[in-house]
């Protein structure tokens, strides 16, 4: 299972996430804070100038994570483009554009290990409410182990479904196996893990 | 408890999976996400505990930076988007379906599972949603409702078909209900 880190170095990998994701949570608050739209140009650009600092090819990866937001912003454009309110359509577009653009930043230049180290350290004090790392890392470990692997059933399902359905497209019919099997590997992981001495806290 | 605990993952695996089979399309041409049909099978088939811990362990698992959401999306650039309160909503969402699926244990299955399905997966997932859109795009609450309005149609089946999967899976595992255990 591949991370949305990114494989190109930047010097922003070097950053400690930990500073990065302070860092991150203090320019949201200070973006929202932000009265008018001119000011919001400020972090648009400098966000645009952060990903331009990494290369070309960076922006580029950067954009394409920028995707989802575009029906959004669509929205925004024909709403304030009917109320000719064109200054908080701006206000409010670049505000969206500029906090997800830079928490894309943080995912895209820290590496997993990093994030779950962090995640770690803040979920230690709650050891006290009966909360245990352990068992979490180790959920984490068995969901990207599984994944992949549900998946590419899914996909044979589907192939299955075309070789001998008349309708091209698989729909929720395959759902049914696929929990079925999941189910199935539920108890070989658990039977695994028990001969192995159970998860560890 | 281990057996819950990989109940949980499987489950949350599930949920990332039917984000990323692209085939799995409800209407086709409308891009739907067989997604929150995996949130409410988990509240519906594991019961309200485990069903939220599933949902909520790929969010933990999308801030962490992973790429679990329908279409390869994650990242903590998520949670600044319009979307964050469906997002947040499926822990809400799973336990709900749960809650309900869990206090229906006299009504048979099907109707059972697709009431749970449909008052967690819809109901209750619709109200964090509508918020999230509202605040992140400055919208009232009337306006942002009408933008999320096209997409409860597809919810609401989604439901049905989460009933008949818990009917079916009961069927061929006995004991696979948890939440009826």
């Amino acid at each position: 299972m591949l991370s949305l880190t990114s494989e190109i170095p930047t010097p922003f990998h070097r950053v400690p996430a930990g500073a990065k994701l302070a860092l991150l949570a203090a320019a949201s608050v200070a973006i929202f804070a932000i009265p008018s739209p001119a000011l919001m140009a400020l972090p648009v650009i400098l966000a645009a100038l952060l990903y331009l600092a990494c290369g070309l090819r960076f922006a580029r990866q950067g954009l394409r994570a920028l995707r989802p937001l575009w029906p959004f912003l669509l929205l925004l454009t024909v709403w304030h483009g009917f109320t000719q309110d064109w200054g908080n359509g701006m206000l409010l577009g670049g505000r969206l554009l500029s906090t997800v653009a830079l928490a894309n930043l943080v995912t895209m230049t820290t590496r997993l290990e990093a994030m779950i180290a962090v995640m770690a350290r803040l979920l230690a004090p709650l050891r006290v409410f009966g909360v245990k790392p352990g068992r979490i890392a180790f959920a984490i470990g068995l969901v990207l182990r599984l994944t992949p692997t549900l998946l590419d059933r899914g996909r044979q399902l589907g192939l299955a479904w075309r070789a001998r359905a008349r309708r091209r497209r698989p729909g929720w019919q395959i759902v049914l196996p696929l929990c079925l099997t999941a189910l199935d590997d539920a108890d070989h992981i658990a039977d695994a893990v028990k001969a192995r001495g159970g998860i560890p806290d | 408890m281990d057996r819950d605990l990989i109940m949980i993952a499987l489950f949350a695996a599930l949920i990332a999976a039917l984000g990323l089979i692209p085939s799995v399309t409800l209407i086709s041409g409308v891009p739907i996400s067989a997604q929150s049909l995996g949130v409410m099978l988990s509240g519906v088939i594991l019961g309200a505990r485990r069903g939220a811990m599933a949902a909520g362990l790929v969010v933990l698992m999308v801030a962490l930076g992973l790429p679990l959401l329908a279409g390869g999306r994650g990242g903590i650039g998520v949670f600044a988007g319009p979307t964050v309160g469906f997002l947040l909503g499926w822990i809400a969402a799973a336990w709900a379906a749960g809650f309900v699926m869990e206090r229906t244990r006299r009504l048979p299955v099907f109707a059972a599972g697709a009431l749970a399905a449909f008052l967690g997966g819809v109901v209750v997932l619709y109200i964090p949603g509508i918020i999230g859109m509202a605040v992140v795009l400055d919208k009232s609450l009337a306006v942002a409702t009408g933008y999320a309005l096209p997409f409860i149609p597809g919810d609401i089946l989604k439901a049905v078909v989460a009933g008949a999967l818990a009917t079916a899976l009961h069927k061929a595992r006995a004991g696979a209900l948890m939440s009826r255990a």
